[in-house]
């Protein structure tokens, strides 16, 4: 299929703004008479403020209000409240304090005085779960399934069991939250002439996007205005409206540019109603702009495992079996991802039977959700040094057994063993092999003096499209293009690429296309979360239905004017007309006048029954101004659309320091169509270097003695810097249409990062003799510790306290 | 007569006469009740892109603060406000400077940029943001002005830095989306030795 558009680069409208300063951050808007929010926040790991005196606060000048947990409604627990009085991790949100100025909310905030009963607190999940261990909540450590649905539960294994999982083994008969299998699990393994079975751990760390979130709000004739930051402009309606008890017609959002989200804004974080309801009791304009610290207590963090694995492969290199254990430290909101780390192996490897136990236990840390690529990549991180010791066993060049397992149009995914869209992930190995030239790089001489050499190879997997969302075109009377997007702007550029999906469709000039998005007041449609790469394929399709439905109208307008039926007309140009006669026909900006005037379905005032309320309220602010194409994607979608990336690394590692260089790196896009060549090198640029960071860098660090965070900073937090990186980076895609995305485009965003994060411990284990450390971050004093033989960091299984 | 609403027309009325105006009566009666005893002088004058404002700058306030709060200038972006990521970044007299790290009183007798003051008066682009923009340099572009500015300061001092000599000149600004890569290739093609 030829694309006027789809697989071409463009400047986003957004950019300029980005390189100039002028581009509108949360933060960067005030109001006049605007008061400022600041943030009370938890000294202790765990416990419950039994009495708060803000009397001395209060009295202060320039104080004009404060916010407890009792002013809001009650929260779900367990949970993360925006503001508690029971606590579960240090940082955790209290109260918030309203002042004329930041400084003396932060003044007054010192005159407040907590009386706080302390409990036990845990920030090791095997501790938690050791019989006789402390539970972060007083009801248990655990969510499980009761009649009444979930309730937190106290769950413990024997002491020796925990001691076997800790010391590498299947810890035996023990219970789990979280179980699922597919196939012969034993017949499986009986099968293979290679069994690995090793233990692992992956640290959690925080998201840490480069804005901190902040929030303003203010009302104006009973409706709410709400500056956030968030990865969706639309997504965030709904929960945000009932979070301040509106009607979702009484909201609106505004959300120009978001400073990075990587999972942690995908929904309407906790603390966006402290402002909305201070804003609304005081009913003055509020901001409350957060610290680094608080956006690493509170900004949402990676959840870290502690496992066990057992894969076989058959005599031919073929994976039969995986069996995997995962007890994820869920942190206090005791979300883990264990079950999306074992469905990414069944991806990858295709194994023909498989079996996950898995069980995510409460810590008083952070609390932790959606991660990019969660479960997902730091499996990936995991998996792929111990299938590269598989592949070594069983004598198969490492490319080659990745070769002959990968996902193509018949594989199974996950536990449900469902469909593909499609898959080439041969293809995208056969790419990389090329372009990194891997048996050059492998069968280069490795060690130099006190140097040596790796070479590693990394798969990753995550699905990578939805379906069923909205869109919506207006073409206006003075001829323009207005492309309405849902779509948050929060770095990708997809808000951008999936409404050219529109443009292609109306085969109008892409400079004469108007972006309308930001503000929900413009009329903007139902979007996805943005969360879990799939923006680019849910979103282009949804742009294409809307504009397929303005084209039908445009021809229904002309048939009506000039005669004929629709199928009589064409389109091009920027003009509807007779396909036999191209002279008779109307122009976009002609045709939307007639809309205007015939109103119902072709002006917006009629509107399709199975729209989002949101795209509803949004036909209804811009009927009248013009043609209006909407439309909710009903294509046919059938099976996971996957994201599929591979990574090349090479990397030198002085055995003197324990410091390693990744000398050059690959990452190898299989996501269907490209349809924006520079937002696709961005993204598997960019997810190269987070994965590197989990790979080599990024993790908490909590003090078992007292359970504080010892690195809450960036500095010590450590995301890569221009120093941590490979000078050049390099990214191709295999570029094959997907057909069950009209543009044939799926998403990346997350395996972008798994498979670099995989290439990296691959490569490291290779340059030190296929030695598994079974962690991430591999950092130096491992290393070091590990050619001086010292065991000290590879003995038993822990999280959060290196 | 409120003796508060006094001293807050008295300073609004003197920031007006020359600053931009900003948000909210609230911060003037802010910094009027911080007044320190043996105050230094608070009403200062600082050359922020080629102009002379006029200001009134509490003695502990950092550059960033001044900048963004102030000035209106929230280009300059606050990512740790700690000096770890650089997103604040500004040229005075020509150097790299992380703003929230720097107090206002020490630049009164320097020249401060920002990247609001990067392009030309007719609004051209500085040569830096084309090449940064020709390269699709920023993701979020949370940390953008401070890349743009960090090169600006790097190609002053270094018109055709290796693309190794360039990351060690920007490794003080941390971009968390990870487009490293592309703002070097910005550098790159800013320096002339990218077509």
């Amino acid at each position: 299929m030829t694309f006027m558009y789809i697989g071409k680069d463009f400047t986003p409208p957004d950019a300029q703004g980005k390189i100039t300063g002028q581009a509108r951050y949360a933060e960067d808007f005030r109001k006049e008479g605007m008061v400022f929010a600041r943030l009370l926040t938890s000294p202790v790991p765990s416990g419950m403020v039994r009495n708060i005196d803000a009397s001395e606060a209060l009295r202060m000048d320039g104080v004009v209000g404060i916010l407890t947990a009792d002013d809001l409604p009650a929260a779900p627990r367990p949970g993360v409240p925006a503001l508690s009085n029971e606590l579960t991790y240090v940082g955790q949100p209290i109260l918030a304090l309203v002042a004329i100025s930041e400084q003396i909310a932060e003044n007054a905030l010192e005159r407040i005085k907590l009386d706080i009963e302390r409990r036990p607190f845990v920030v090791d999940p095997l501790v938690s779960l050791t019989a006789g261990g402390p539970d972060a909540y007083p009801e248990g450590n655990v969510m499980s399934r009761t009649a009444d649905g979930m309730a937190l539960k106290s769950l413990k294994w024997a002491p020796q069991s925990v001691e076997a999982f800790r010391n590498g083994r299947d810890p035996g008969d023990v219970e789990y939250t979280t179980e699922w299998s597919y196939g012969e699990l034993d017949a499986a393994f009986a099968e293979c002439s290679v069994i690995v079975e090793e233990p692992f751990v992956t640290a959690g760390y925080p998201h840490h996007s480069l804005e901190p979130r902040t929030c303003m709000s203010y009302w104006e004739n009973g409706r709410c205005y709400f500056h956030g930051s968030l990865q969706s402009q639309s997504a965030a309606n709904a929960p945000l409206a009932r979070m301040l008890g509106i009607e979702l017609k009484d909201l609106c959002f505004i959300n120009e540019t978001t400073g990075g989200g990587f999972g942690s804004r995908i929904g309407p974080y906790p603390f966006m109603a402290i402002t909305g309801y201070l804003s609304r009791n005081l009913n003055r304009p509020v901001q409350v702009r957060i610290t680094r610290e608080e956006e690493f207590s509170i900004g949402s963090a990676r959840s870290g495992m502690q496992g066990w694995i057992k894969a076989g492969l058959k005599p031919d290199g073929k994976v039969a079996a995986v069996d995997v254990i995962i007890v994820n430290d869920g942190g206090a909101s005791g979300s883990g991802s264990g079950s999306a780390s074992a469905g990414a192996i069944s991806v990858v490897y295709q194994p023909t039977a498989m079996r996950f136990r898995g069980v995510s236990v409460f810590t008083n840390t952070t609390p932790r959700g959606a991660q990019r690529g969660p479960g997902q990549n730091e499996m990936h991180a995991i998996l792929e040094p111990i299938m590269d010791k598989a592949a070594n066993q069983l004598g198969m060049d490492r490319l080659a057994f990745r070769r002959l397992n990968a996902p193509d149009n018949s594989a199974k995914v996950e536990a449900n063993q469902g469909p593909v869209t499609s898959a080439y992930m041969r293809e995208a190995i056969d790419m990389g092999s090329e372009l990194f030239d891997w048996p050059a790089k492998i069968n280069q001489p490795r060690r130099n003096g006190s140097k040596v050499i790796g070479v590693g190879v990394g798969m990753a997997y995550h699905g990578a499209g939805n379906n069923g969302f909205d869109g919506i075109v207006r073409i206006g009377p003075d001829g323009k293009i207005y492309l309405h997007t849902g779509v948050g702007n929060l770095g990708t550029y997809s808000y951008a690429a999936t409404v050219r999906a529109a443009a292609e469709v109306l085969q109008c000039r892409w400079e004469n296309c108007e972006i309308v998005r930001g503000n929900s007041d413009l009329g903007l449609p139902h979007s996805s979360g943005q969360g879990g790469s799939n923006t680019i394929f849910t979103h282009t399709r949804s742009n294409w239905v809307a504009a397929q439905d303005a084209v039908t109208k445009l021809k229904e307008i002309a048939a009506a004017e000039l005669g004929g039926t629709v199928e009589d007309y064409s389109i091009g140009e920027e003009r509807v007309f007779k396909t036999a006669t191209p002279a008779q026909g109307l122009t976009y900006a002609e045709a939307a006048q007639r809309a205007i005037t015939l109103g119902g379905r072709y002006s917006g005032a009629e509107y399709p029954d199975d729209i989002n309320e949101l795209t509803a309220l949004a036909v209804q602010r811009i009927a009248g101004s013009g043609l209006v194409g909407v439309a909710k994607d009903n294509l046919e979608k059938n099976g996971t659309a996957p994201g599929l990336a591979i990574g090349f690394a090479e990397v030198e590692i002085d055995l003197d320091t324990g410091k390693y260089d990744i000398l050059d790196y690959l990452g190898v896009a299989e996501c269907g169509t490209v349809v924006h060549p520079k937002g696709l090198s961005h993204g598997m640029n960019g997810g190269g270097v987070w994965g590197m960071g989990m790979a080599g860098f990024e993790r908490h660090v909590y003090d078992p003695q007292n359970g504080l965070p010892a690195n809450v900073g960036l500095y010590q937090s450590k995301p890569p810097t221009f120093l941590d990186l490979p000078v050049t980076m390099r990214n191709a895609a295999v570029n094959i249409a997907d057909p069950q995305s009209p543009v044939g485009a799926r998403g990346i965003g997350e395996p972008a990062m798994g498979c670099a994060a995989a290439a990296v411990t691959s490569a490291l284990a290779d340059a030190l003799g296929g030695h598994l450390f079974n962690r991430t971050p591999v950092t130096p004093d491992m290393i070091i510790d590990h050619v001086a033989q010292n065991t000290y960091n590879n003995k038993s299984l822990k999280t959060n306290t290196f | 007569m409120n003796p508060r609403l006094t001293r807050r027309r008295f300073i609004k009325g003197v920031i007006y006469s020359s600053a931009a105006a900003m948000s909210g009566a609230g911060f003037y009666l802010a910094n009027a009740q911080s007044r320190p005893a043996a105050a230094v002088e608070r009403l200062i004058s600082i050359n922020v892109n080629g102009r002379t404002r006029r200001v009134d700058v509490l003695p502990q306030e950092t550059l960033a603060h001044t900048l963004r709060y102030k000035l209106e200038l929230t280009g300059t972006k606050l990512g740790c406000n700690r000096g770890e990521c650089g997103a604040c970044t500004v040229l005075i007299d020509d150097v790299t400077n992380y703003a929230c790290s720097t107090l206002t009183h020490s630049v009164k007798q320097r020249a401060v940029t920002t990247v609001e003051g990067l392009q030309s008066p007719d609004g051209q682009l500085h040569p830096v943001q084309q090449a940064f923009l020709d390269e699709l340099g920023p993701q979020c572009g949370f940390c953008t002005p401070g890349q743009v500015v960090a090169t600006v300061a790097l190609l002053k001092t270094n018109p055709k830095p290796t693309r190794e000599q360039a990351r060690q000149a920007l490794s003080g600004n941390l971009c968390r989306c990870g487009a490293y890569d592309h703002y070097l290739n910005g550098v790159m093609r800013a320096s002339g030795q990218l077509s």
